[in-house]
């Protein structure tokens, strides 16, 4: 039996480590079964996707009680960049690539990457800021519009 | 399970995976490739000898490994295998599926 799901659309809306890699992961891992992929990057999480700040991303340690850090100790300069070098470490001990070297699988691996206009506008980011692997700066009802067959899902990071 | 690839009885699992990698050969692997509707190439047979030279020394495959090999880039081996590049071809390699979700 094979899968129903066809096209993946995902909004990526955050730029902390655990929501990009969730947004990646899922997206190669529809290519990878050959279903279709395709992100959204809005408000925060166009961090991901512009050139100066993609590797910076960091890990959430305030506010996320899955760190089990007392959220007063998350907030202690440089917990969260420790934090931040501790999950890169275990992520590269998994193979996981860095956030741009992902963002070249997924672009040719054939996942349309797209930025939100309004939030483009919004940062006053240009064209050159962003990724050379983006396919272009998308209004949400364009992007709505890349939902043209059935079996489409959509997913919000 | 048995499975009749190339007029001769194969053991393969539930997903058609070759079992032993010994029943695998040439003319298997063209069976199975024309299954997933991919006619093998010079290019292919190269990616299948990697493929199966990554798992005899247990080393784990990954999309991010193909970026690496040297032997193909990613979009090449999209192109060769469409639909589902590295599970078609470890099937089509006689060898078992990757488990990595990357």
């Amino acid at each position: 039996m094979g899968t129903k799901v066809k096209k993946m659309l995902f909004i990526l809306s955050k730029a902390t480590i655990e929501n990009a890699y969730a947004a990646f992961v899922m997206a190669n891992g529809a290519r990878m079964e050959g279903i279709e992929s395709e992100i959204f990057f809005t408000f925060f999480g166009l961090e991901a996707i512009q050139k100066k700040k993609l590797e910076h991303l960091h890990v959430a340690t305030v506010g996320n009680p899955g760190m089990h850090i007392p959220t007063m100790l998350g907030g202690l300069p440089g917990v969260e960049a420790l934090a931040t070098k501790m999950m890169k470490k275990e992520m590269e001990k998994l193979d996981m690539p860095p956030i741009g070297e992902f963002l070249e699988i997924l672009s040719d691996s054939g996942c349309k990457l797209w930025a939100c206009k309004l939030a483009v506008d919004m940062f006053h980011l240009k064209e050159e800021d962003l990724i050379d692997e983006l396919d272009g700066i998308l209004t949400i009802g364009d992007f709505y519009s890349r939902a043209d067959q059935e079996g489409c899902q959509l997913l919000f990071i | 399970m048995k499975k009749v690839i190339a007029n001769r009885e194969i053991d393969v699992n539930e997903e058609g995976y070759l079992v032993d990698f010994k029943q695998w050969d040439r003319e298997v692997c063209e069976c199975i490739a024309g299954e997933c509707n991919v006619v093998m190439t010079e290019k292919h047979w190269e990616v299948i000898e990697y493929l199966q030279d990554k798992h005899h020394k247990d080393e784990p495959l990954s999309i991010r490994g193909i970026k690496k090999s040297g032997v193909i880039n990613i979009k090449e081996f999209y192109e060769l295998f469409p639909g589902g590049p590295l599970k078609k071809s470890t099937l089509i390699a006689g060898i078992p599926k990757p488990k990595s979700c990357i």
